[in-house]
């Protein structure tokens, strides 16, 4: 790995994005819109069991979900560009290793996740009231990694996938069943066995129990859900590295 | 040193079901410029890509300078441009070689200069996917030269250029060539043998010729390289 051509990579990536307005406003100000949305629906509407509104716990607990939807599209399909144009062939036949290319990527993008989330997360509590029980960092460190894991993810669909038609279509397979049983919709230990069991492969469960830790204001909690997370991106890296080739047919 | 700068024997390359280079052998000498010319479909692009090493190979050997093609140590001297212009769209001229040489090493004048030396030096701050064809093209050559490279693989870099244009690209080709560069050109087009000091003719995943280009023209006994080409195909056809 060389940290020149990261950086160069990342900082053209950024050149990129730099110049595609409506990509940024749309990773950047949708969340936003989106779970205003939410509070718009729920922010009246009391919990039964605490008679806080109920826009508290849903939208804290949905929330990391928009940033790491935006992300993964995004990546994987700026990642795909690349090799559809042309440029990753040239990319890969210069002195460029197959790691600096996607850590330049998760690194420029990365950097628009740390924003995003933080960004997501700040207004969500000063701006539409939402009440957490623990500190406001945790939160935003959990919504930060649900982004960056979005990036990760997205980067590993796109080494994965052939057009830029396969990447979107890694989306709803990646993406929705993470949705559904993550514990989101009923608590996961509340789900039959064989479910239980599948939530636990999946990253999005551990940001949601991170999420509800700092919602009974045990921060301390966290620690061992944010490290697995911290382990699912870097896994996801990984694989956006090895199989990443240098000789195609 | 070795006095060729690619040598290739046996190479076989599969795509799908398809062998489309069968037992493929040449070698390319160190600081001419080569045209490999022969019809589209013919294996052009795929044999580049060997050379380069971005194409996987099912049988044979590649050695660009005596070194296995598309590893490490070769790929600071080896310039690679693909048939389709791949800059990024999104970018200025600057930017795009900017980052392109940041990759080999060229400082800001080697990109400013390398501009210049492919004509672009108007259009440095405009973006890539306004430019023309032509242009676009160029930029893509620009990024391969930055390095200076001691190779230079030119998948068909003068296609549907303006014959004034045609002719200072082959004449910047003929300074790479003069400063010790090898360039290996890929063309359709059988007028542009006159500018190479050597022609391979592939066709059909096979070499028909490979010489001067009066080497083979007194071969066949014709008197220009689209004859020769005819003459030979024909005679394998026959054959």
């Amino acid at each position: 790995m060389n940290a020149r051509l990261t950086a160069a990579t990342a900082k053209r990536v950024l050149l990129q994005l730099r110049a595609d307005k409506r990509t940024i406003a749309m990773m950047l100000v949708l969340p936003l819109l989106l779970l205003t949305l939410l509070w718009w629906m729920f922010g009246d509407t009391p919990d039964p069991a605490t008679g806080m509104p109920l826009f508290d716990p849903l939208g804290a607990r949905l929330m990391g979900l928009f940033p790491m939807l935006l992300m993964f599209i995004i990546t994987s399909v700026a990642t795909l560009r690349e090799r559809t144009s042309g440029t990753m062939e040239r990319l890969m036949a210069s002195p460029m290793r197959r790691g600096d290319v996607v850590l330049g990527y998760a690194l420029a993008f990365g950097l628009v996740a740390i924003v995003q989330g933080t960004l997501l997360v700040l207004y969500s509590v000063y701006v539409l009231s939402l009440d957490v029980a623990g500190p406001v960092w945790g939160l935003v460190l959990v919504i930060v990694l649900d982004a960056l894991l979005g990036t990760a993810l997205g980067l590993a669909a796109s080494s994965l996938a052939r057009t830029e038609f396969q990447a979107v279509q890694m989306m709803p397979v990646v993406l929705l069943p993470q949705l559904l049983i993550a514990g989101l919709f009923m608590a996961r230990e509340d789900m039959p066995d064989v479910l239980y069991w599948i939530s636990t492969v999946l990253p999005l469960s551990y940001s949601i129990d991170a999420i509800n830790d700092i919602l009974a204001d045990n921060v301390a909690g966290i620690w061992p859900e944010v490290t697995i997370l911290v382990g699912f991106i870097v896994g996801a890296l990984v694989l956006g590295v090895t199989t990443l080739r240098r000789r195609t047919a | 040193m070795e006095n060729n700068a690619i040598e290739i024997t046996g190479l076989r390359v599969v795509r799908g079901s398809k062998e489309v280079l069968h037992d493929l052998s040449l070698t390319v000498p160190r600081g001419a410029v080569v045209g490999l010319l022969g019809p589209s479909g013919g294996g052009k692009s795929t044999l580049m890509r060997s050379i380069v090493g971005a194409q996987i190979i099912a049988g044979g050997d590649v050695k660009v300078f005596g070194i296995e093609a598309g590893t490490a140590p070769l790929r600071h001297r080896v310039g690679y441009v693909t048939q389709a212009p791949s800059v990024y769209g999104d970018l200025t001229v600057r930017q795009n070689l900017a980052y392109f040489g940041a990759l080999v090493g060229a400082d800001a004048d080697n990109v400013t200069h390398t501009i210049s030396s492919v004509g672009l030096a108007d259009q440095a701050d405009q973006i890539v996917g306004t430019l023309s064809g032509g242009q676009l093209s160029r930029v893509s050559l620009a990024a391969a030269i930055l390095g200076r490279p001691d190779l230079l693989v030119l998948d068909e870099p003068t296609v549907g250029l303006d014959p004034a244009l045609r002719d200072d690209l082959w004449k910047l080709f003929r300074h790479f060539a003069e400063g010790g560069t090898t360039l290996l050109v890929s063309s359709h087009v059988m007028d542009e043998a006159t500018r190479c000091d050597r022609l391979l003719f592939l066709r059909e995943g096979r070499i028909l010729a490979d010489g001067t280009l009066e080497e083979i023209t007194a071969e066949t006994g014709t008197t220009d390289a689209e004859s020769a080409f005819l003459a030979l195909a024909r005679g394998k056809e026959a054959a």
